[in-house]
């Protein structure tokens, strides 16, 4: 007989007494009776979902508890905001301080080795909106128009924002995945305890670095992106090369691509801090580190397309 | 065991200090002073705070009420960030080393090195080469990554990179937990003659009644938010203070003081 099966025929006994009967072991081993004394006397039974069902929580003591660690939540934000914004202030004074070694290896693995996979994808969105556009252009025979919906939408709207989006997915999760381990294996405390800033030897190579590459990889995705609207403007509208490039000279004004790539540093900011900062937010074990990445990419994403819709507002309000 | 509190100077002061996060209560009221040149143990049970009491004097987290004095600064401009001259004067062992794992051991010892001198490069390896052999490690170890490390291996690395900038404090949490016995005993005796070779003052969390015989000059039991009680493991094992009884005159602490008996060659006897 083991622990379980004691409890059980405990249960059963006491079963019995309830009804009013009388019950007598016999023929029990000596080792059972003395586990059987221990259960009885030493182990009491759990109360009933006492311990095991959470006691339900009234929203009022919820709502406020809630609202302070939202509140909490956000203070720490704007502190991190403010500490990053002290030292990125610090490092132009002295431009020595800043870790160029660290930044440079973020301009590598965070720039230079996502062109595939940027490349690869606004050429496929290139494709897509000349494929979508050419069907209704070819209807009012104006073939030649594919040029101005490629040129804008893409320079202007779409290669900013699919590269951040994929950025953000490739490197803020990275960020903070980076961070939260060293906060975890505590070689955070250790860089602090040996004199040397996080932020200047973490945060800022990661928010300059990414803010060098951001708008270097949409400049790129941007001509990517172009050349595959071009190649289904001459598979599907006839429009040559020549003439897609004679059209997008007087097209496509410089503005919109300096538009486009005006936003890139601005959401490569936001995503490097993003990232680290949730880093930085990961306290104890293993689902923290999960949590934590997943949050530095949704809220990367969500404050990258915030901030793009300000922009098209205020924009739009200035007649750009 | 000299009594000599106030002839000594101070190194660490810790002045009524109480801890709390959220509602859980860390320390109530806990007051130490440590004298340099000792080597001052901080034991108590899981939970009682000894860790957290070690990142309040280094600077890592603010207690909630109460000072703490380090070198006569109080450590929380060391949160702020403006003790930089004070990271010079000690360094930290952390308990599971806290080695940089991007970087090789030599990379890692190296570190305070880099930031904080401008010595050639040629000098920094040297430096790097004599306090690795210092705290028995292999040169040849020097090239390889924490993960390609033994535990033992990577507190010796972590302690390494503790002492090279020279400090005169030193601070280790838990330096023996999770390492066989030999090896453990093999830590003891290489802090121990770290400390007379640099002069060391060591502040040392730990639960390793063996070493706690062996090398701690003076021991503060923390338990219940409180210090139970300061001073020689002899004073302590005396106490009447029943948790610190139980702590020390247990079966572990029985056998460990029946060891320390027997080895006289200790620092006790």
């Amino acid at each position: 007989m083991d622990t379980g099966g004691a409890l059980m025929l405990l249960r059963c006994i006491s079963d019995i007494r309830r009804k009013g009967q009388q019950t007598s072991l016999e023929g029990l081993k000596p080792e059972f009776t003395e586990l059987l004394r221990r259960i009885e006397t030493q182990w009491p039974p759990l109360e009933r979902g006492g311990t095991v069902r959470q006691r339900r929580i009234r929203w009022t003591k919820a709502l406020p508890q809630v609202v302070r660690a939202r509140r909490a939540s956000v203070l720490r934000a704007l502190a991190f905001l403010g500490e990053s914004t002290v030292a990125f202030g610090r490092s132009l004074i002295r431009p020595r301080s800043v870790r160029w070694r660290a930044l440079l290896r973020i301009v590598e693995s965070d720039g230079v080795r996502a062109l595939p996979i940027t490349g690869l994808l606004t050429f496929l969105v290139g494709v897509v909106i000349a494929y979508q556009g050419a069907e209704q252009l070819r209807k009012f025979g104006t073939n030649i128009f594919i040029v101005d919906l490629v040129g804008i939408s893409l320079l202007r709207e779409i290669a900013p924002l699919i590269v951040a989006i994929l950025i953000a997915g490739r490197s803020g999760s990275a960020y903070a995945a980076e961070i939260g381990t060293m906060k975890v294996t505590e070689e955070l405390d250790a860089i602090r305890t040996l004199g040397i800033s996080p932020m200047n030897l973490l945060v800022l190579p990661r928010v300059i670095g990414l803010v060098i590459a951001l708008p270097l990889l949409t400049m790129y995705a941007d001509v990517v992106g172009v050349f595959g609207g071009m190649l289904i403007a001459l598979s599907e509208l006839n429009v040559s090369f020549v003439e897609f490039i004679d059209r997008f000279e007087e097209a496509v004004p410089l503005r919109q691509f300096l538009i486009g790539l005006g936003k890139a540093p601005f959401f490569a900011a936001i995503i490097a801090l993003v990232g680290s900062y949730q880093g930085f937010q990961i306290r104890g074990g293993v689902d923290d580190v999960g949590r934590h990445t997943t949050i530095s990419v949704v809220q990367g994403i969500f404050f990258v397309i915030v901030f793009d819709a300000l922009c098209s507002i205020l924009l739009n309000w200035w007649d750009l | 065991m000299p009594l000599a509190t106030n002839i000594e100077t101070l190194v660490i002061e810790v002045n009524h200090v109480a801890t709390k996060f959220g509602e859980a209560v860390i320390h109530e009221d806990v007051s130490l002073c440590i004298n340099r040149g000792e080597i001052f143990a901080i034991a108590g049970g899981n939970g009682c705070g000894k860790t957290t009491l070690l990142r309040e004097i280094i600077g890592l987290i603010t207690p909630t009420s109460g000072t703490i004095r380090l070198f006569g600064l109080d450590s929380r401009r060391l949160v702020a960030g403006d003790g930089y001259p004070i990271h010079r004067r000690f360094g930290v062992m952390f308990q599971h080393g806290a080695l940089f794992s991007s970087l090789t051991l030599a990379e890692n010892v190296a570190v305070p090195l880099r930031e904080h001198t401008t010595l050639s490069e040629a000098l920094i390896r040297d430096v790097i080469a004599a306090k690795i052999t210092m705290v028995g490690l292999a040169p040849d170890s020097a090239h390889k990554y924490p993960n390609e490390l033994s535990g033992g291996m990577r507190r010796r690395a972590a302690l390494a990179r503790a002492i090279v900038m020279d400090p005169e404090l030193l601070f280790l949490d838990e330096p023996t937990a999770g390492l066989d016995p030999i090896i453990a005993a093999g830590f003891d005796e290489l802090v121990l003659s770290l400390k007379s070779l640099m002069g060391l003052t060591v502040v040392m969390v730990t639960h390793d009644l063996d070493s706690l015989w062996r090398i701690a000059n003076r021991v503060a039991v923390l338990g219940g938010g409180k210090v139970l009680g300061v001073g020689s493991m002899k004073e302590l094992s005396q106490s009447d203070d029943p948790i610190v009884r139980e702590y020390f005159r247990g079966p572990r602490g029985r056998a460990a003081s029946e060891q320390a008996a027997w080895n006289h060659n200790g620092p006790h006897t």
